[in-house]
Formats: C-alpha cells, sequence, structure tokens
C-alpha cells in the first residue's frame, strides 16, 4: 500500500473511530458508570443521524425536508431527540428490574428501524436518505477528510471533558453508589430513579450526536447502516475491550476495535470470491467471539476502572508513603 | 377475522413454546436470555440439515434437531455462561447479546442468508367451517397442544418439573431441601432449548427460514414471557397466545410490517400499568 493509502485508512481510523468513540463514551455514562443497559444504542444513533439528514438538507420531494438548517443546529437536533427518545423510554422501565429496560431499549431500537424502513413520506424507506450536506465541504475540498477528521476528535473531545467533570462531581459519584448498590443509594436520600434518567438521557444525547456525525459523513443514510450488529453491539464490544467504567478506556476501546473490525475486512477480502456472501458472517463471529473471551478473560477491559480517592488522602499520608516512594 | 383469530393460535403456540424457556431460564439462571429466539433458529435450521441435506422423514429431522440443539445449549452454558455466573446476571445479559449474534451468524455462515424451505410446492389448504387452514399448520397446532401438555404434566406431576417450580419460586428454599441446583440448571437448558428449536421448527414450517428469524421472534417471546409474570411458565403460555392473536389483529388496523412493534408496544404499556405481569408473580 501507498503513502496516500495509508494516510486515507488513517483518516478513515480516525473518523470512524472517533465517531464510535462518541456513541461508547455515552454508553459508559450510562452502563459504566450508572449499570443501566442499553441494548439500543443503536435505536439513539438513527434517531441521530436521520433528524440531523432531515433537518440540514434543502427541499427533497422523496421524504420530508426542507429545513435547510445549519450543520451544528442538525447535530444538536439529533442529540435532543434521541435524549428525547430516551426520556420515554426511560420512564417506564428505570423503576423496575435492569433486565425491562434492556428489553425495552431493544424493542425501541426494532420499532425505529421498522419505522424509517416504512415511513416512506419521513425517510423515503429503503432507498435512503442521500445528498446529506458535508459541513464546508467546498472550503476544504480534496483535504475534506482531514478537516472531518479534526471536527469529530474535537467534538469527542468536548464530549470526554464534559463527562469527566460531571463523574467527578457529586453527581457522578451518585451514578456510581446506583451502580454499586442501589438500595445504599436510596437510603442515603438520593432519588435514584431520576438520577438514572438523566444518564440514560445524556448518553443517549451523545449517541445522537454521534449518529448525525455519521450521517453527515457519509452522506447518505438507510434503514441498513443500522443494523444492530453495526449501531448496537459493536459499540458494547468497545465498551467492554476498552474497559468500562472510564472514559478514557472508552476511546481506546472504540479505536482498537475498530481497527480489528476494518482489519477483518482485509482479510474478508483476501478469502476467495466463493467465499465473499459468508465473509461478512465471519466477521462478526471474530467480534462475537472477541467480546466472550475478554468477558472471561478480563473482564475489567483493557484499561480498566479507575480507582478515585478523595483528595485529602495525598500520596504523602500515612502508610501509603512507603508505597508511593518506593 | 375468525381467521385472523386461528392464525393468532398458531402463532401464538410457537411463541408460548419459546417463551416457557425464556422464563424458566430468567428465573431459574437469573438473566434475560437474549439468545433465545436464535435457538429457536439454530433448531429450525438443524431440522433443515436433517431434511433436504440428508433426506430424512421431516419427524426424525425434527426430534434429531431438537436433541441437537438441546446439545448445544448445554454446551454453551458450560463454556461460556457458567463461567461467568459468579459475576453475576448483567454481565450474563450482554454475554448472551453476543451468542445470539454468534449463532446467528454461523447459520448464515454455512446456510447462507437467503430463504430457505423444508419442502417446496404449495399446499392446498383444507376448508373447516369456512376457515383456511393448511394440513401443516394443523399439525404445528396439535404438535404445540401436545407439547405445552407435555410442559405442565412434567412441571406438575414429575419429581423434575417439581424442583424446577420450587427453583424458579425461591432458589435458595430449594437449596437447602437437597436440590442438586446445578444440576437442575443443566435440564433447566434442555428443557428450554429443547421447546425452542421445536418452535423454531413449527415457525419453519409455517413460513420460512432466514438467519433473522430468531432475532426477530425475541420481542414476541420477551414480551410474552413479561405479560406472563417473568418466571411463571403458565403465564408465559398465555402470555404467548395474548400476543400472538393482539399481534394478527392488529393487522385490520394497522400495517402488516408493523406486527413485531405490537408486542412491543403492549410490554411497554403493561410495564407502565402493572409490571409484576397480569398473572402475578413478583417484579
Amino acid at each position: 500500500m501507498e503513502w496516500g493509502g495509508i494516510v486515507g485508512y488513517g483518516l478513515f481510523l480516525l473518523i470512524y473511530g472517533g465517531i464510535y468513540a462518541i456513541s461508547a463514551l455515552g454508553l459508559n455514562v450510562q452502563w459504566g458508570y450508572t449499570g443501566l443497559f442499553n441494548i439500543g444504542v443503536g435505536g439513539f444513533f438513527l434517531v441521530g443521524a436521520y433528524t440531523s439528514a432531515i433537518m440540514t438538507k434543502g427541499p427533497d420531494f422523496s421524504h420530508l425536508g426542507g429545513f435547510g438548517q445549519p450543520f451544528v443546529v442538525g447535530v444538536l437536533a439529533g442529540g435532543v431527540l434521541a435524549a428525547v427518545l430516551a426520556l420515554l423510554i426511560g420512564i417506564p422501565t428505570l423503576r423496575l428490574r435492569g433486565d425491562y429496560l434492556a428489553i425495552a431499549t431493544i424493542g425501541i431500537a426494532e420499532t425505529l428501524r421498522l419505522i424509517v424502513t416504512n415511513e416512506q413520506w419521513l425517510t423515503a424507506g429503503v432507498w435512503g436518505i442521500g445528498g446529506i450536506p458535508k459541513p464546508l465541504f467546498s472550503t476544504f475540498g480534496s483535504a475534506y477528510n482531514a478537516f472531518y477528521a479534526v471536527l469529530v476528535l474535537a467534538v469527542m473531545g468536548l464530549v470526554y471533558f464534559a463527562i469527566e467533570r460531571g463523574i467527578r462531581s457529586p453527581w457522578g459519584r451518585v451514578l456510581k453508589a446506583i451502580r454499586e448498590d442501589e438500595t445504599v443509594a436510596q437510603a442515603v436520600g438520593k432519588d435514584i430513579f431520576r438520577f438514572k434518567l438523566q444518564a440514560l438521557v445524556l448518553g443517549a444525547f451523545f449517541m445522537g450526536v454521534a449518529g448525525a456525525l455519521f450521517a453527515h459523513f457519509v452522506g447518505y443514510i438507510s434503514p441498513e447502516a443500522f443494523e444492530p450488529m453495526n449501531a448496537t453491539f459493536l459499540v458494547w464490544v468497545m465498551l467492554i475491550v476498552g474497559g468500562s467504567g472510564n472514559s478514557k478506556g472508552a476511546i481506546l476501546g472504540a479505536f482498537i476495535v475498530w481497527v480489528i473490525w476494518s482489519g477483518t475486512e482485509f482479510v474478508a477480502a483476501a478469502l476467495p470470491p466463493t467465499l465473499g456472501p459468508r465473509a461478512h458472517a465471519l466477521r462478526i463471529i471474530l467480534i462475537g467471539l472477541l467480546l466472550m473471551i475478554m468477558l472471561l478473560v478480563r473482564p475489567q477491559g483493557v484499561l480498566g476502572e479507575e480507582r478515585q480517592v478523595s483528595k485529602l488522602l495525598r500520596p504523602g499520608d500515612g502508610s501509603r508513603q512507603a508505597s508511593a516512594g518506593g | 377475522m375468525a381467521q385472523l383469530i386461528l392464525y393468532g393460535l398458531i402463532y401464538g403456540g410457537i411463541i408460548s413454546l419459546g417463551a416457557i424457556g425464556l422464563t424458566l431460564i430468567a428465573r431459574i439462571l437469573r438473566f434475560s436470555h437474549f439468545a433465545h429466539g436464535d435457538m429457536m433458529a439454530l433448531g429450525a435450521y438443524l431440522a433443515l440439515l436433517f431434511r433436504v441435506t440428508f433426506g430424512f422423514p421431516m419427524w426424525v429431522s425434527a426430534v434429531a434437531a431438537v436433541v441437537l440443539t438441546a446439545v448445544a445449549a448445554v454446551a454453551i452454558d458450560r463454556v461460556f455462561y457458567k463461567p461467568l455466573r459468579r459475576t453475576g446476571p448483567t454481565i450474563l445479559l450482554i454475554a448472551s447479546v453476543g451468542v445470539a449474534l454468534v449463532l446467528r451468524h454461523v447459520i448464515q455462515f454455512f446456510w447462507g442468508a437467503a430463504p430457505q424451505v423444508y419442502q417446496r410446492g404449495v399446499e392446498r389448504p383444507w376448508i373447516i367451517m369456512g376457515l383456511r387452514i393448511r394440513p401443516v399448520q394443523a399439525w404445528i397446532l396439535i404438535m404445540a397442544v401436545l407439547l405445552v401438555a407435555g410442559v405442565w404434566l412434567f412441571l406438575q406431576k414429575t419429581k423434575m418439573g417439581k424442583a424446577m417450580r420450587a427453583m424458579a419460586d425461591n432458589m435458595d428454599l430449594a437449596a437447602v431441601s437437597g436440590i442438586d441446583t446445578e444440576r437442575m440448571i443443566v435440564w433447566t437448558w434442555v428443557l428450554g432449548a429443547a421447546l425452542a428449536a421445536a418452535a423454531g421448527i413449527m415457525l419453519g414450517l409455517d413460513t420460512q427460514l432466514r438467519p433473522a428469524m430468531g432475532w426477530l421472534m425475541l420481542l414476541p417471546l420477551f414480551a410474552a414471557a413479561i405479560l406472563g409474570g417473568l418466571g411463571n411458565p403458565y403465564g408465559a403460555i398465555a402470555g404467548g397466545m395474548i400476543i400472538a392473536l393482539a399481534q394478527e389483529l392488529s393487522t385490520l388496523v394497522f400495517n402488516t410490517a408493523y406486527k413485531p412493534a405490537v408486542s412491543f408496544v403492549l410490554m411497554v404499556l403493561l410495564l407502565l400499568l402493572r409490571p409484576q405481569g397480569l398473572f402475578g408473580g413478583r417484579a
């Protein structure tokens, strides 16, 4: 592969890895910190993508549109609509056992896929929405992917710092307390339902933003792009590989797994063409086995959760000194 | 209308058989088994292997597929679920999502993504009292009733069935009464997977086989199990019937494409109004 190819691949890695990292960061707020089971990541991602596409496009008779809003408005609207959806799903399920949320999120993701496939007036159905505007495309021209990589990484950084601030605040400590032991959190007077709802909604907002960024990069979306494998399962594998309960882990996992995922595509391409249609199935089997091995061998992920110790306990204190100095 | 109710009963039998296993696993192993739909698909495709590839008669193929699916379920439990059982039900849940995707794509790898059937050709439907029913559908209905009755007798009359219900009811109490819980877990898998395979084969007989057939059954299965009060096998049967009838009757009002969404909406409504399920059980 010549240099151009390597640079091109690197940019794709940064863009897709970054988009998936934003989703994984959102899932980390829900699952990693609060212990909420969202298996409908793809549903929130889909809402973000379709919302932003419809909001930003000019008139198009094949689906709802003609709002012509700027990119930033589209992306934010995508995030907000995903968050509203999370609110609606969270209210009936978050007071119940964790499994119910899991089932409900799968249900909403599948229902949304049915809606975008069947409601042609809204989403053009299986034909999908094309010609989604690429922000500042004419300004950057041939260097466009480099610009978009910077944009995605900037958003990822913003999301990362926002989450880190939140998690290190009293609010974040309540989330972790809920994950560790709901009853205790309740006993000290925390309204656990509200905190869970906030975590679910915040995570969904980031997933919606990620979906919008995806739509504006590829320029064309159809229901096929939101199969549960691509949009949900991969994000889960990323978070578990990187280390749930750790924002750096979510980002690291997203890039590692995307490299593996795209690497298996090269392997699949090298297979004899008779195996062609089977290669896709094989790729997914490999990712599934990766998750299994990870859960069995290193369930805390590559990085694991960071220990957070009170600021008042400095390394110089008491018996810790010996080990810290040595 | 009466025709839709008949189709609802056939489909309800299929859902019920799947939901019984799901609800027992949920109660005894304490996790929601997201690979249950794909276990149905595995059973259906194993029957296809014996029926079409090896040319055995349908009933032999079905029995072989049911046995092999049960073996596969126990093997998956030993390799994947058992080591994770200590870490808690949440990890098991995500592991089962992984198993579901792997199973579905193993099926796609060996059999391809195109729809397949056990038998080609069109069957002329019987007309009984103005209702159309294909012979194969009559078979499905009879088999579903027999299997459900068999499960009922097993849970009600045999020692093992009683032990299983005791475990579903109260795990600790069952353990101190001297029930070998690890052995019962194996038998729970055998029963659950065998019923799932039977349901998958019936679904394949009624329509066609597709790798995604199991995944698409997941929502109706869970809706039925939750409707019946998670953990209650008799509730799961009733839940399966209600869900299936609701899905069939919904086609009078809504686009057929939204059938799967009906079970989801029913489930959410139920969770809002009566989270413990229609038939008692404890949430």
